[in-house]
């Protein structure tokens, strides 16, 4: 089976000269979730900004047998979407429907079938009932269904979501676990947060300076890394 | 916060909300061209047209007095020229000075709050105004937003560190912290305006604002230019075949 992304020996450099990713290879399947985890700083973000082209390294990445690169970057965005961590960055119209129809009057839609695909991207994320709001207007969880829907008017093969759970209470954390979970996408979810990982991803990879140090089921790689709040929970359970 | 306002009031259901952008924006156009060529009876006109613009606000559902303050948001900026016309003894041209610049700033208020920025911009680019001045003008527009949420930010942090704002800025200690605050203010807003960019890129943009609007150049906007270009210009004629 081909792999819907394909990324061979990834490495990035910033301009002030640290090295992002130092060699990654990676790959994704049709029905996937894959969680990539890794400490602050280790890469995960900047791996992902080269899924659909927001940075270009060395080396190669393919998306649904497309490869990435300048030629590319408009049917590549198509297939990716990128869901970013801070949902103010994404919402950047005046109003819900217009934030959410941006994407497909940029893939080349009329005024009314952008207008009809919004509304039905608002309406998976149930969030039809805010489309005449300003984006500032909503709660934190609010802002990331809108975000979401803003994706899924373009009909991505592929999602990839930042830290989708950061800014949101439990049960908005929650509520959002639920509705990733029924999306039928392929998805890649960077994450701190494990209990979400564990939920949603059938994989995992990790992150350590630029490389992908191990993969494989969450829990694996979750005890592999010692990457939970064991030590916390501990501590919690001594004091009861 | 003003644009936070415009933006509102430019989301309203009147007749003239509902005008095409390009005519609205012709009319504009007419009305500043025949304010900035008159020369005589400028009082009686400044007046008349002064109760046009009234008139339009209200029937535009916009309130009234909130407009009208708003406006004057230019008159400090023709503080300087009015003091050099008046040190010049013609105070009738500082008068004047007044008067446009005021006039102006209203006309331009009403056009924008009663079209949307997209639709404005959209209606610019057709017009033929160059695509980069228009890109500029909308990132403005977004980063305003940006900009003033990271200083609520930063006022709260500022507040919390030192009890009040007045307490942070006239100590002059703090006043030096308040200086490099405001460095991390723009560092902050450039590296959050970074992360729109982006988002933008991510969902296809390619430099060019589209908007859902399907409003198009109508009949009733052809009469709408003709009418306001009968108002403006009949009543510049009329007041100074009257004076």
């Amino acid at each position: 089976m081909q792999p819907l992304v394909e990324v061979r020996d990834l490495r990035y450099r910033y301009d002030d000269g640290t090295v992002a990713l130092d060699g990654v290879d990676f790959q994704l399947f049709a029905g996937e979730t894959v969680a990539v985890l890794g400490a602050n700083g280790s890469g995960k973000t900047t791996f992902v900004l080269h899924l659909n082209g927001l940075l270009l390294g060395q080396g190669s990445v393919t998306v649904c047998g497309v490869p990435v690169q300048p030629a590319t970057l408009a049917q590549v965005r198509q297939k990716v979407g990128l869901v970013f961590q801070d949902s103010d960055n994404q919402l950047f119209m005046p109003t819900v429907l217009e934030d959410v129809a941006f994407g497909p009057l940029n893939l080349g839609l009329d005024a009314e079938q952008a207008r009809t695909r919004a509304l039905d991207a608002l309406g998976a994320v149930g969030m039809a009932h805010v489309s005449a709001k300003a984006p500032y207007h909503l709660s934190a969880g609010e802002k990331k269904r809108v975000a979401i829907a803003g994706i899924l008017a373009m009909n991505p093969e592929i999602l990839v979501l930042d830290e989708p759970t950061t800014f949101l209470d439990p049960p908005g954390q929650n509520a959002l676990v639920e509705l990733l979970d029924e999306l039928p996408q392929a998805k890649i979810l960077v994450t701190h947060d494990v209990d979400c990982a564990r939920a949603l991803a059938s994989r995992a990879v990790f992150f350590e300076k630029g490389k992908i140090a191990g993969e494989g089921s969450v829990p694996e790689v979750v005890a592999r890394f010692s990457w939970d709040r064991t030590s916390l929970h501990r501590q919690a359970s001594s004091r009861l | 916060m003003h644009h936070v306002v415009l933006d509102r009031w430019s989301r309203g259901e009147s007749a003239l909300h509902r005008r095409d952008a390009r005519a609205k924006t012709i009319v504009v156009l007419i009305f500043l061209i025949a304010l900035a060529t008159a020369q005589r009876a400028f009082l009686p006109l400044s007046l008349c047209y002064l109760g046009i613009l009234a008139a339009t606000i209200v029937a535009a559902g916009l309130p009234l007095g909130a407009a009208l303050k708003r406006a004057a948001v230019v008159l400090p900026f023709t503080a300087v020229f009015v003091a050099i016309s008046l040190a010049a003894g013609e105070p009738m041209r500082a008068a004047a000075l007044v008067g446009k610049s005021y006039l102006s700033a209203l006309a331009v208020l009403v056009l924008v709050s009663t079209t949307p920025l997209p639709e404005l911009l959209r209606g610019l680019e057709r017009m033929g105004v160059p695509r980069y001045l228009l890109m500029v003008a909308q990132f403005l527009y977004r980063y305003l937003f940006v900009i003033s949420e990271e200083a609520q930010h930063m006022r709260a942090a500022l507040q919390t560190k030192s009890g009040t704002l007045r307490r942070a800025l006239w100590d002059r200690g703090k006043f030096a912290a308040a200086g490099g605050a405001l460095g991390v203010l723009f560092a902050r807003s450039y590296a959050h305006a970074e992360g729109i960019h982006q988002a933008m890129l991510a969902r296809g943009f390619r430099g060019h604002f589209l908007t859902l609007s399907g409003r198009s150049f109508g009949r009733a906007d052809v009469f709408f230019v003709a009418a306001a270009l009968v108002i403006v210009a009949g009543a510049r004629a009329a007041v100074e075949a009257w004076i």
